[in-house]
């Protein structure tokens, strides 16, 4: 994945602006940012939902907005929240969205590993905060994509359940699935990712592994990201 | 092979737009508000108008009330189902990120509008099955022939692409909310004021050539002609055509997936 110089606005103000970084295939690269940076939009200019002002976006070689019926399949996507009929049953929306691709994974296995099973035959309206977020995951791999864009995946699960999906990431990308992570959760960047963004005002301002970011794991990641974030203060 | 190796690729597109038929036919079937809407209402009316003598004390047109209430209440089915349903649908599913879900999908744009139209065209099958058998209990009496079921056929056709591609528009443009008021509110002034139940020569003569090119009245009486005369009524289908074609290119120049 290749992002160029891309600008994107909504009216004047420029929510990424002059943004550029690249995504190498089989790794889990995570990209980190303050509320209002401009990840989100990022994301979204290459999962073909907004159209760059400027700028140069190729995922899997391909222009999100102009191939996007050729594109999609290729991609999986967690959205942030929503994504369901309020009236659709887990199981149900699973089905149908499986129905949509060639060669699904099988509907069984990620149930159970997504713990769905027990909420199956629950409308997505009744379903808690965590098993919303694990079927939104589940839905954003059971087409088998080459590249899945995961938005917060983890907000709202439980410890086990953190693990759990952790666990899956790395799976994905030990099977040769591009992972592109965006969330607030420093700890889970440190753990999963194998290349980090941090982005701010709409630019990348740092990237680098964890180790390289922490140095060699003498801070944290959620420090390197406070310095490089800080609102910066006028000089008296 | 791994169990999560990468082997993406899109279904055949006849079998994700019979995917999204079956899904949206089924979510519609469990909604209450939707049924009243397609069924219940106009079924009621048509009891009202056809069965209780009140048709005869309305201005539905000439000759037996029930003759010419049938036409005139399918045609509120139809609108019902292809502008104020698909609407309201349409609306609440842009707002749950239903849409936005789907646009990250191997469905496409135009394997979503048909998918939305044939759930659309499955309702329209019951609601003409349930209106025209209640109708023949309460005695109606169609002209028959081949030309009167081709102008059937031909303008729920046309008329659904009109409405739908109106309700889509709507849905495209407005929130869920909004979309939701103002759905029902057109629903409401087309039946009252649109030529759905009176036909255009009772309107006020001020009004009659505004009425008259609504798709509303070319559905009204269109679906009359057909089924009092026993003809092809080729000027309603084509004003409904045109309005297909208007509204169509709207949808298409402001549809968006989020």
């Amino acid at each position: 994945m290749e992002i160029d110089n891309l600008v994107v606005r909504y009216g004047e103000k420029a929510a990424v602006d002059g943004l550029s970084l690249t995504v190498a295939a089989g790794t889990v690269t995570s990209v980190l940012g303050p509320n209002g940076a401009g990840k989100t939009t990022t994301v979204e200019s290459c999962e073909g939902f907004r159209r760059p002002d400027s700028g140069r976006v190729r995922v899997l070689g391909l222009d999100p907005i102009a191939d996007h019926d050729e594109l999609m399949p290729r991609i999986g996507v967690m959205l942030q929240e929503g994504g369901a009929w309020s009236g659709v049953r887990a199981i149900e929306m699973l089905r149908y969205v499986a129905t949509l691709h060639t060669h699904p994974l099988d509907i069984p296995a990620l149930v159970e590993r997504l713990d769905l099973g027990s909420c199956g035959r629950t409308p997505y309206r009744r379903l808690s905060g965590g098993q919303k977020q694990r079927l939104s995951f589940a839905l954003a791999i059971i087409g088998r994509p080459e590249i899945a864009f995961l938005d917060e995946p983890t907000t709202g699960l439980d410890p086990h359940g953190r693990r759990e999906i952790w666990q899956l990431i790395r799976d994905l990308r030990d099977d040769g699935v591009t992972v592109v992570l965006t969330t607030h959760a420093m700890d889970e960047a440190e753990q999963l990712s194998d290349q980090v963004h941090v982005v701010s005002a709409g630019k990348v301002i740092a990237s680098g592994t964890p180790d390289s970011l922490t140095e060699h794991h003498t801070k944290s990641l959620e420090d390197v990201f406070l310095e490089l974030t800080a609102p910066k203060r006028e000089a008296r | 092979m791994s169990t999560y190796a990468p082997r993406p690729g899109s279904a055949p597109w006849t079998r994700k737009v019979l995917a999204h038929s079956r899904m949206e036919f089924r979510l519609l079937i469990r909604n209450g508000e939707q049924l009243l809407l397609a069924l219940v209402i106009p079924l009621g009316l048509l009891l009202l108008l056809g069965g209780t003598g009140l048709g005869s004390r309305l201005p539905l047109g000439d000759g037996p009330a029930i003759d010419q209430a049938v036409p005139r209440v399918l045609a509120l089915a139809i609108l019902s189902s292809s502008f104020t349903s698909l609407a309201i649908a349409t609306g609440f599913e842009r707002r749950y990120g239903v849409i936005k879900r789907l646009g990250a999908s191997p469905l496409s744009r135009t394997g979503l509008l048909a998918g939305k139209i044939g759930a659309v065209l499955v309702v329209q099958v019951i609601q003409l099955a349930v209106l025209i058998g209640t109708g023949f209990a309460l005695g109606w009496n169609p002209a028959g022939g081949v030309d009167a079921v081709v102008g059937v056929v031909l303008v729920v056709l046309c008329g659904t692409a009109a409405f739908a591609s109106l309700g889509l528009l709507m849905a495209g443009v407005l929130r869920a909310e909004a979309t939701l008021a103002a759905a029902n509110l057109l629903y409401l002034l087309l039946l009252v004021g649109g030529a759905v139940l009176t036909p255009v020569d009772e309107y006020p003569a001020g009004m009659q050539g505004v009425v008259r090119v609504l798709p509303s009245a070319a559905l009204a009486n269109g679906l009359a002609n057909s089924t009092i005369e026993g003809v092809i009524p080729w000027a309603a289908a084509l004003s409904l055509a045109l309005w297909a074609a208007v509204l169509g290119y709207l949808v298409s120049r402001t549809f968006r997936w989020d």
